[in-house]
C-alpha cells in the first residue's frame, strides 16, 4: 500500500461520501422541521436519476453537446423532484400531519413502495438497468491526470460543497432560514408568532429533493440507472445523516463523506480480499454503534426531551 | 338488532365457498416463478418469454392429455423470501401440479426446498449451483433442472483460460449469491493446475461501486478477470474496471448473459461460457429462433431458449405421466431421456441434472457470437 494509493482511495471515498451527503441533507432537513424520517426520500433520488435519464437519451439522440446536456440534465432532474417533492409532502403528508408520528412513517414507507414498483412498469422505466449516454460517461468517468481523478469526482465534490454553502447561507441568512429554524426549533410557538409552517415544510422538500435529484444524476453516470437503485443508497445516506447527527446540516455533510470514506477504505485497505463483500455492511455496524455511543450524532446537540 | 348465530354462519359459509378455487377440470394448471422485476429482472423477463412461447405451441397444437395448460405466473422481484412465499402460493392455494423456476440459484433453491415439502415436481430451467438439486449427497426428490450444474461450467472455464493461454487470473466473487461463491470456487480448483490465480475480490449484492477493489486488481496485473457474477454486477463492473486502468480480457459464466451485457460497449471483446448460442445451425434450435423473432422482434438469450424448454419438458412429462398427478409428473420428469430441447438433448440424470454442452461466446458488435463448443462429460 502506498501513499498514492491510499490518495487515491481517499478520493473514491470523497466522491462517493459526496452523494451520501446530498441525500443525507434531505433526510435531515424533514427530521429538522417534521421530526419525521422520509423513507420515501431514496426513490425520489431514483426518480432524479430517470428523469435526467431521459433527458441525455433525448438529446443525446438530438446530437446535443456535452455541456449542454450536463446543464439541461441536471437542470430538468432537479426542477422534476422538486415538483414530485412538494406533491408527496402536499398530498401524502400534509392531510396526516395532526396524527401520530407513526401514521407518518408507515405512509413514508408507502410512498416509497409505490414509486420502487411504479418505475418497475414497462412503460414508466421498465425493471432492467440502463446507461446514460456514452458521450457524458466518456467526458466525465476517465482520469484526466494524477491520482485517477476524474471529473465526476470534482464535480461530485464541487456540486455537495457549493449546495452545502447555499443551504447554510439560507439557513443563516434569509428570512426563509429564520422561519426554518423557528420551525425546527420548536412547531407550535413557530406557528403562533405568525410562521407559515407549511410554506416552510413545503420549502424542505422541495430543497431536499432537488439536491437527491443532484445526487442521483452524478450516481446514475457513475453507475446505472434503475428503479430499485434508492433502496440501498438511501438507506446509507439516512445512516450518513445519524452519523453526522440528525437534524443539522454540517453534520449531514459530514457524515456522509466520512461514511464514503470508510466504506472505500474497507474496501481498498483494511479488508482482507476474500472479504471485501461484507464492506457494505460497514454502515449498518456504524449506525448500531452510533447510536450507542452518541444518539446525537457526531456535531448533533443532545436535545433534552420536552414532557 | 338481535344476534342471529345462523346468519353468521350461512355468511361465512358463502365466503368460504366464494374461495374456493374454481378448479376447471378442462385444464392443467402449472406455476411459474420468476424474477419479473427487481435486480435481475432480465433473466425472469427471458425465461418468461420462451414459456409462454412454448405454452402457446403446446395449446395450439391441442394442449396434453386433451386439455390445455394454463400457466399462473408468479413475480418473486429477484428477492429468495418473496420466491418462498410465492412457490407456497402456487403450490397450496393455486394447487399447480408443478412448478416452473428460477433461473437465479438462490431463489430456486429457496423454492425448491417448498417444493420439497408439499411434494410437488419443481423443473428449473437455468439454475446451476450443484445444490438445487444435489444437496449433502442427497437428491432432492422433487427438484430437477435442465442444464449444467456449475462444477461442469467452472470447469470448462478453467480449461477455456488455460487454453487462451492466462497465467495470471484474477477472481471477483459475490458473497450473497451461492451462483456466485459455488461457480468461483469450481473455476478456481479447475484453474489452480494451468496458472495462478492472483487476486480473490469479493463483492455483495449492494455493492455500486468496484474502484477499490478493481484498482487492487490492477496492481496485480492479472492476464485476464474472471467475474461468477449475474449481468446487473458485470454492468457496473466492466465501465470500472476500464476507468481505473484495468484494461485485460474479462470473462464469466452463464450469469452473464442478458441482452444488456452484450449492449456493453466496455464488455465488446470478452467471453462467458452459456447454455445456447443462437448461431447454431441445428434443426430445433433454428425453429425455435425464428418462431422466438417472429414473436418478440428480438434474438433470444440463454434464458429464453431455458424457459421455452422447461415448458416442454414439464407437458412432456404431464402427458407420460397420463394424469396430471404431481407423484406421477415427479416419476415421468426423473425419466426425462433424449428429449430434443431447443437447447440441446435433454437428458434427467439420476442427481435430476441434464449433461448438456457448453458454448463460450465472444461479445463482439453488440452480439454474443459462438467462439467454442465443450461436448459434455
Amino acid at each position: 500500500m502506498t501513499l498514492h494509493d491510499l490518495v487515491q482511495q481517499l478520493i473514491y471515498g470523497l466522491s462517493v461520501g459526496a452523494t451520501y451527503a446530498l441525500i443525507a441533507l434531505g433526510y435531515t432537513m424533514v427530521y429538522g422541521t417534521l421530526r419525521l424520517i422520509n423513507f420515501a426520500h431514496g426513490d425520489v433520488y431514483m426518480v432524479g436519476a430517470v428523469v435526467g435519464f431521459y433527458i441525455a437519451t433525448w438529446l443525446a439522440a438530438h446530437g446535443a453537446a456535452v455541456w449542454l446536456m450536463l446543464v439541461l440534465v441536471f437542470a430538468g432532474a432537479t426542477v422534476a423532484c422538486s415538483v414530485l417533492g412538494y406533491a408527496i409532502e402536499r398530498f401524502a403528508y400534509r392531510p396526516l400531519r395532526n396524527r401520530p408520528r407513526l401514521v407518518l412513517l408507515i405512509t413514508a414507507i408507502g410512498v416509497s413502495l409505490l414509486l420502487e414498483n411504479a418505475f418497475q412498469l414497462k412503460w414508466v422505466f421498465g425493471p432492467t438497468h440502463q446507461y446514460y449516454p456514452q458521450p457524458i460517461k466518456t467526458a466525465l468517468l476517465y482520469p484526466i491526470g494524477l491520482l485517477g481523478l476524474t471529473r465526476l469526482d470534482v464535480l461530485s465534490l464541487f456540486l455537495s460543497l457549493a449546495l452545502v454553502g447555499v443551504l447554510t447561507w439560507i439557513v443563516l441568512a434569509t428570512r426563509t432560514g429564520l422561519a426554518l429554524r423557528a420551525v425546527s426549533f420548536r412547531f407550535d410557538t413557530a406557528t403562533l408568532m405568525g410562521i407559515n409552517t407549511d410554506r416552510i415544510i413545503s420549502f424542505t422538500f422541495v430543497f431536499g429533493s432537488g439536491l437527491a435529484a443532484v445526487a442521483g444524476v452524478l450516481n446514475a453516470i457513475r453507475y446505472q440507472v434503475e428503479p430499485l437503485m434508492g433502496i440501498m443508497w438511501g438507506l446509507k445516506a439516512f445512516i450518513a445523516a445519524v452519523l453526522g447527527g440528525i437534524g443539522s446540516v454540517p453534520g449531514a455533510l459530514l457524515g456522509g463523506l466520512l461514511l464514503g470514506i470508510i466504506e472505500t477504505l474497507l474496501r481498498g485497505v483494511f479488508l482482507p480480499q476474500q472479504y471485501t463483500g461484507y464492506a457494505d455492511a460497514a454502515a449498518f455496524v456504524i449506525l448500531i454503534l452510533i447510536l450507542l455511543i452518541k444518539p446525537s450524532g457526531l456535531v448533533g446537540r443532545t436535545a433534552q426531551e420536552k414532557v | 338488532m338481535r344476534f342471529k348465530p345462523a346468519w353468521v354462519l350461512a355468511a361465512v359459509m358463502m365466503i368460504a365457498a366464494g374461495c374456493k378455487q374454481k378448479q376447471n377440470t378442462n385444464e392443467i394448471v402449472v406455476g411459474e416463478f420468476a424474477s419479473l422485476t427487481g435486480a435481475t429482472a432480465s433473466f425472469g423477463q427471458s425465461s418468461h418469454e420462451g414459456l409462454v412461447l412454448a405454452l402457446e405451441q403446446i395449446n395450439a397444437q391441442g394442449g396434453v392429455l386433451g386439455k390445455q395448460i394454463r400457466v399462473i405466473t408468479e413475480d418473486d422481484a429477484s428477492d429468495a423470501n418473496q420466491a418462498v412465499n410465492v412457490v407456497q402460493k402456487l403450490v397450496n392455494s393455486n394447487n399447480v401440479c408443478a412448478v416452473i423456476g428460477e433461473v437465479a440459484s438462490k431463489r430456486s433453491l429457496a423454492g425448491g426446498g417448498v417444493c420439497d415439502q408439499y411434494h410437488c415436481p419443481m423443473l428449473s430451467p437455468a439454475s446451476t449451483n450443484p445444490d438445487v438439486t444435489v444437496e449433502n449427497g442427497k437428491v432432492k426428490p422433487y427438484v430437477f433442472r435442465i442444464c449444467f450444474t456449475d462444477t461442469f461450467q467452472g470447469r470448462i472455464d478453467g480449461k477455456f483460460a488455460a487454453g487462451q493461454n492466462w497465467k495470471k487470473v484474477a477472481v471477483m466473487t459475490n458473497v450473497d449469491e451461492d451462483y456466485s461463491k459455488g461457480l468461483s470456487n469450481s473455476f478456481k480448483k479447475a484453474f489452480a493446475g494451468s496458472g495462478e490465480i492472483v487476486a480473490e475480490e469479493s463483492y455483495s449484492g449492494d455493492t455500486k461501486d468496484f474502484k477499490s477493489q478493481l484498482s487492487r486488481i490492477r496492481d496485480k496485473s492479472p492476464d485476464a478477470v474472471y467475474v461468477a457474477g449475474y449481468y446487473n454486477e458485470v454492468g457496473l463492473i466492466l465501465p470500472q474496471a476500464k476507468q481505473v486502468g484495468l484494461n485485460v480480457p474479462f470473462f464469466g459464466g452463464d450469469g452473464w448473459d442478458s441482452p444488456q451485457t452484450v449492449k456493453l460497449p466496455e464488455a465488446q471483446g470478452d467471453f462467458y461460457s452459456d447454455h445456447f448460442s443462437p448461431e447454431d445451425p441445428g434443426p430445433e434450435v433454428q425453429k425455435f429462433v425464428k418462431a422466438y423473432q417472429a414473436k418478440y422482434g428480438k434474438t433470444p438469450d440463454a434464458m429464453a431458449v431455458l424457459g421455452y424448454d422447461s415448458m416442454r419438458v414439464i407437458a412432456d412429462a404431464i402427458k407420460r405421466a397420463g394424469k396430471p398427478d404431481r407423484q406421477a409428473i415427479t416419476g415421468a420428469l426423473a425419466q426425462t431421456k433424449n428429449f430434443p430441447g431447443a437447447s440441446g438433448t435433454i437428458t434427467i440424470d439420476a442427481e435430476h441434472n441434464a449433461r448438456k454442452p457448453i458454448v463460450i461466446l465472444q461479445i463482439k458488435n453488440q452480439t454474443a457470437t459462438l467462439y467454442k463448443t465443450y461436448p459434455p462429460e
